[in-house]
């Protein structure tokens, strides 16, 4: 066995482990350590009001809490408090620019141009924006190593009808780190606004949002050790500030008359209705807790992870990965499929000796397509898995090649 | 031998019966599990009221292939008006497996679709 490149051992800080399971679907959705369900928990035993309105101490304390989150999210991601939009989830924060910015700009003749391997959360909203505007919806090209092509980008760009552009950053069936610099770069040269789906990337490394470069970057709190019902989109705040909103209602106004009302400033104009407060308390927790272990050693930890499961992988009979071979180009996860047993009944047959694994389309159907597959089975990792689940995920695939009598 | 995966499902699952495609046919219907991507379909040639031939389609997990293949042999020589009349119990005994909440909807697809083709009821069988 390869010597271990990290010794990162947080597992004690998760308490769903005493269970014992070798939880392998952290891409799906990650655990929460202790700090997160306590920083909750705290915040419902103590300081719990409605904020920014309140006049009284209590709900000062947990405006607070929550903008201070918002704060400390902003710049662990390289952005602005101000630019900083929570939603619920990647998939509002996606809709968001498809209904506040797309609907203004996108019309008939236009293009969204958009990749093989997006996740439904970044193909279905372009599909109900393109329809209604009479627009026409694009895709870029996945190889068969699992990567874009810049120079199709290119060639799709100089036809000069793109109107925007979504990639996502990390692939949650692939693995793939796409150059989404390159891309936002290459998208604002050609006139073209740019969204990054962070969903897979931002739990897992250290994303500079500036750097990017991108003029929208969504992701969500759940895959990066917080709670569910609490997304992040981060933009521009020219493109921000000239939007109007995406719902209406309290919170993101500043005035209301009878027949018309004027907008919050950023980021509340996009905050319609009372936030979910304890979320963001909770995601302030998770990025904290990232923070101290520190983001190059989160990556590291799933390269590693990654690499290994590769390998250990590699020695089973009938037994194909995808996306790129080379870890340094994929996030912390591995879709496979095993030849005879379909990845339903390989998902099964791993819970049985308690290794969680996904097996299905990953809500990325046109990917499937494309791959030629109907589904995958995949194992994703995080910062509390290590080389043992990796080894006994190895041992419940040769055990189901068994019962299946191969 | 494995509770689920026992020797006659896993035989009906790497050699299914009555798979194929039927032209011409007078029923059809095809229909997908949401839940894991299993597609199935089924071509139906009726006789006299009854299931002459039948033939299904598509792919899928050992559960939902399996029990495509033992219902086909049961379906075969059936009265088409029967079939709206069969209910999950039917495909589930005929399974002879233990069926956990998470593997149900696997069971149950090539019912569903018999179904759909015999009544155009395409609903999940309760
Ligand atoms: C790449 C990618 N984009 C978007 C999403 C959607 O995340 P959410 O369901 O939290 O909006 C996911 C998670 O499933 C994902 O993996």
């Amino acid at each position: 066995m390869a010597p271990l490149a990290t010794s990162l051992d947080v597992r004690a800080d998760f308490p769903v482990f005493d269970r014992g399971f070798a939880y392998l679907d952290s891409a799906a959705t990650s655990q929460k350590p202790r700090q997160v369900i306590e920083a909750m928990d705290s915040y419902y035993r103590c300081s719990n009001a409605n904020v920014h309105r309140g006049v009284y101490k209590l709900a000062q304390e947990a405006t607070d809490l929550f903008e201070g989150a918002r704060e400390r999210v902003a710049r662990f991601a390289g952005s602005e408090a101000a630019t900083t939009i929570f939603t619920r989830n990647a998939t509002e924060a996606i809709n968001l620019v498809a209904y506040a910015w797309g609907r203004e700009h996108v019309g008939e003749g236009d293009e969204v141009l958009i990749t093989q391997m997006e996740h439904h959360s970044n193909i279905v909203p372009w599909q109900i924006l393109c329809s209604e505007r009479g627009a026409t919806l694009r895709y870029l090209h996945v190889s068969d190593e699992g990567l874009l092509s810049l120079d199709e980008l290119d060639q799709v760009l100089a036809e000069g009808r793109v109107k925007l552009v979504s990639v996502v950053h990390v692939s949650n069936v692939l693995g793939t780190i796409n150059p989404v610099s390159e891309i936002a770069a290459r998208a604002r040269a050609a006139g073209a606004v740019s969204v990054i789906d962070g969903s897979q990337a931002m739990p897992q490394m250290a994303v500079d949002v500036a750097e990017v470069g991108a003029d929208f970057y969504a992701w969500t709190g759940h895959k990066a050790l917080g709670p569910t019902g609490i997304g992040v989109l981060h933009g521009r705040r020219e493109l921000l500030e000239s939007m109007r909103p995406f719902l209406g209602g309290g919170d993101m106004i500043a005035s209301v008359g009878f027949d018309s009302s004027t907008y919050n400033e950023l980021p509340w104009k996009f905050e319609a209705g009372t936030s979910a407060i304890a979320e963001g308390v909770g995601l302030g927790a998770a990025i904290d807790y990232l923070g101290g272990i520190g983001m190059e050693t989160v990556r590291a930890h799933e390269r590693d992870l990654t690499h290994y499961t590769l390998e250990r992988l590699g020695e089973i009979d009938g037994l194909r990965t995808f996306g790129p071979g080379d870890p340094d180009m994929r996030g912390g996860v591995v879709s496979f499929e095993v030849e005879g047993i379909h990845p339903h009944d390989l998902a099964e047959l791993c819970d049985r000796e308690g290794v969680c694994i996904r097996a299905g389309h990953h809500c990325a159907q046109p990917l499937m397509r494309e791959l030629g597959v109907p589904a995958t089975a995949r194992a994703s990792f995080h910062v509390y898995n290590n080389r043992e689940d990796v080894d006994r995920l190895a041992e419940a695939l040769q055990k189901a090649r068994k019962v299946f009598g191969l | 031998m494995d509770e689920l995966y026992r020797d006659y499902i896993l035989d009906h699952y790497k050699q299914p019966r009555n798979f194929g495609t039927l032209e011409p046919h007078d029923l059809e219907a095809h229909d997908h599990n949401p839940l894991c991507g299993d597609e199935l379909g089924v071509h139906i040639r009726v006789d006299d009221g009854k299931i002459a031939e039948l033939r299904f389609h598509g792919q899928g997990c050992a559960i939902s292939q399996a029990s495509a293949s033992i219902a086909s042999e049961e379906l075969i020589g059936m009265p088409v008006e029967q079939i709206g009349k069969l209910d999950a119990d039917w495909v589930v005994d005929l399974l002879g497996i233990s069926i956990s909440p998470t593997r149900r909807k696997c069971a149950l697809l090539s019912l569903k679709v018999t179904r759909g083709a015999a009544t155009g009821d395409a609903s999940w069988p309760e």
